[in-house]
């Protein structure tokens, strides 16, 4: 079989799509490419369907929130991890979405497998994906406040309970103590 | 009279139809298509898992897995602990197999932070990530023959699972929550008593495998409920991220031990099973090959076990053995500070993956250039199998679905974190 020659992902795509990438980071011999919310998908695509390149397969899609300071381009960062039988390489394509309005175009048209792992981040980090068909809670109940995995969401704790200190406790039910 | 379970009385009933809508089918709706829910106590299920079920008659229309009931907030709790502290969380996601679960989480703080793994380390973790393969791989094959009605197997795997719970105690001093890797190396080294019960267990292992073979491979009643069910085509897999034995059984060739070797995996001569035709037959027959496969690799890393350090002796990252601290002011103040603060990652992230029995683990690391990850993201196989179901089961009897849920080799625990 003929293979193509493997081509440099971040080179490429400053090719063939100048104006979407914004940045290239190396860190560890892992490669990320920072692009805008607005061309991630087109970006994905052209990384999974151009010869040279083939990323067809994704491992993790990933989100992280920079609360309280950051200096970069948004709060939150969603990291899409994708892997490259072919070559054997992986990929790390990251966007970065301001608070105020966390929506990302849903990639579940590219591999199906996108449709629980973004659910999971709608559920946990409050990131909305445009384009998803099923976009509702996962793992937290339907009715539960807030983003768990957001920074400013506070990781509460149990007080284990006795009969001198109920009361207390029933005061701040259903949410955990500070 | 009516039996009064069997009597339905609506106005009971609190939830609404509109919140179905959008979720099952129209049919389901007019009431065309029957509605039930498996779980989330079935005992088939491997743990607490819903399936609400659209059938029509015993097929399957449309399956819709609930998860969640496990849900433990392990990555957020992460984010509150010093790294080395946060092994023993990591632990509890995947109950059957620990260790992989540490070894993903350790690669990527070593990743993290540039800290390298004496070779000595780097075998015994590949020896206890194959036993906890074979530990894994029993506990699925008791289970899914026990589902599918074989009682007996499910005894005699656990006889043998016992034996390697046993050799992880020696290790760890625990059964299950070993907690034994650490970054930069594992816990202690191995103690005196554990290769030779591990030499016992090697040496009877392959006729077992031979005894559950010859209870299941070519019983007719075995193959009739598995050879041709929950068929998985390997675009399919792959689109929709499957991994691991799953994977392979469809006949994709791509076992990241093979593919991106770590912790030395590149010295070991191993074969990959595949399957042909990704029935839960050929899953089956892949897990049983693994194990053997597994044997052959703890078989060579005993056999070139390399001396030396069992961790890293990088003062920055990996506390002082007790014995140093009567002797060195140096040692206290790195004991200390490693206990009490930790040492601190710079704000930059990494992602490592590991073949974990169920398929590719991944562990998405981002540091604050402090003592705590600011995230820690693990990519669990379950999570992403647990997905897949809808799509292998489609057009299935309820029946088969059994089957299925137990070939895909789903932990709830790792399912939900």
């Amino acid at each position: 079989m003929d293979i193509p020659e493997a081509l440099d992902p971040a080179e490429t795509v400053r090719a063939q799509l100048p104006e979407a990438l914004q940045d290239v980071v190396n860190f560890r011999d892992e490669t990320t490419l920072v692009v805008e919310p607005k061309d991630l998908v087109s970006v994905i695509r052209f990384l999974r369907d151009t010869p040279g390149l083939v990323y067809n397969f994704l491992s993790d899609i990933s989100a992280v929130d920079y609360y309280p300071d950051y200096d970069r381009p948004g709060r939150f960062g969603v990291a899409y991890h994708i892997y490259s039988m072919l070559y054997n390489r992986r990929l790390r394509v990251k966007t970065y979405v301001e608070e105020d309005e966390p929506v990302v175009d849903s990639i579940t048209d590219l591999w199906p497998a996108a449709n629980w792992l973004e659910r999971e981040i709608f559920d946990m980090m409050g990131i909305e994906f445009e384009g998803h068909p099923n976009l509702r809670r996962i793992l937290m109940p339907k009715d539960w406040n807030g983003h768990p995995h957001r920074r400013d969401y506070p990781l509460g704790y149990e007080t284990v309970q006795f009969s001198f200190n109920v009361d207390e406790i029933m005061k701040h039910k259903p949410h955990a103590e500070d | 009279m009516v039996n009064p379970a069997l009597q339905t009385d609506m106005s009971e009933w609190q939830g609404s139809l509109d919140e179905l809508k959008g979720i099952v089918s129209e049919r389901a709706m007019t009431g065309e298509t029957m509605l039930l829910n498996m779980g989330p106590h079935h005992p088939s299920t491997h743990g607490v898992l819903r399936l609400l079920l659209e059938l029509d008659g015993e097929e399957i229309v449309t399956c819709m897995p609930d998860i969640g009931f496990l849900h433990t907030g392990i990555e957020k709790n992460i984010e509150d602990k010093s790294y080395e502290k946060a092994v023993t969380l990591t632990d509890r996601m995947d109950y059957l197999s620990p260790m992989s679960n540490n070894m993903v989480f350790c690669m990527a703080v070593e990743k993290l932070v540039d800290l390298d793994v004496p070779e000595r380390a780097q075998a015994i973790r590949v020896i206890v990530l194959e036993l906890s393969r074979i530990a894994s791989h029993l506990v699925w094959l008791g289970t899914q023959a026990m589902d599918l009605g074989a009682m007996s197997v499910f005894l005699y795997c656990f006889r043998e699972r016992e034996k390697i719970l046993d050799m992880f105690e020696m290790l760890s001093g625990q059964r299950m929550m070993g907690s034994y890797l650490r970054p930069g190396g594992v816990w202690r080294d191995l103690r005196p008593e554990f290769l030779p019960a591990l030499e016992e267990f090697m040496d009877i292992f392959l006729d077992k495998v031979d005894d559950y073979e010859r209870l299941l491979t070519k019983n007719p009643l075995w193959i009739d409920r598995t050879q041709g069910v929950g068929i998985i085509e390997p675009e399919d897999a792959l689109a929709w991220g499957v991994t691991g034995a799953a994977l392979r059984g469809s006949g994709v060739n791509w076992d990241i031990r093979k593919a991106m070797p770590y912790s030395g995996y590149e010295k070991y001569e191993f074969n990959v099973p595949l399957g042909e035709h990704g029935d839960v037959y050929d899953r089956f027959l892949c897990r049983i090959r693994e194990m053997r496969e597994s044997h052959k690799i703890i078989r060579q890393a005993v056999d070139k076990l390399p001396e030396g350090q069992f961790r890293s002796d990088n003062r920055k990252f990996v506390p002082p053995p007790r014995s140093e601290l009567g002797r060195s002011m140096e040692a206290v103040i790195h004991h200390f500070k490693l206990w009490t603060e930790g040492f601190s990652a710079p704000d930059q992230e990494v992602y490592t993956a590991i073949e974990s029995p169920r398929g590719e683990i991944g562990c998405y690391l981002h540091g604050t250039g402090g003592n705590k990850p600011r995230r820690v993201h693990f990519k669990t196989p379950s999570f992403v199998h647990i997905g897949a179901i809808p799509m292998i089961c489609e057009n299935h009897m309820i029946a088969d679905l059994i089957g299925i849920i137990g070939s895909v080799d789903i932990v709830l625990g790792d399912c939900d974190r």
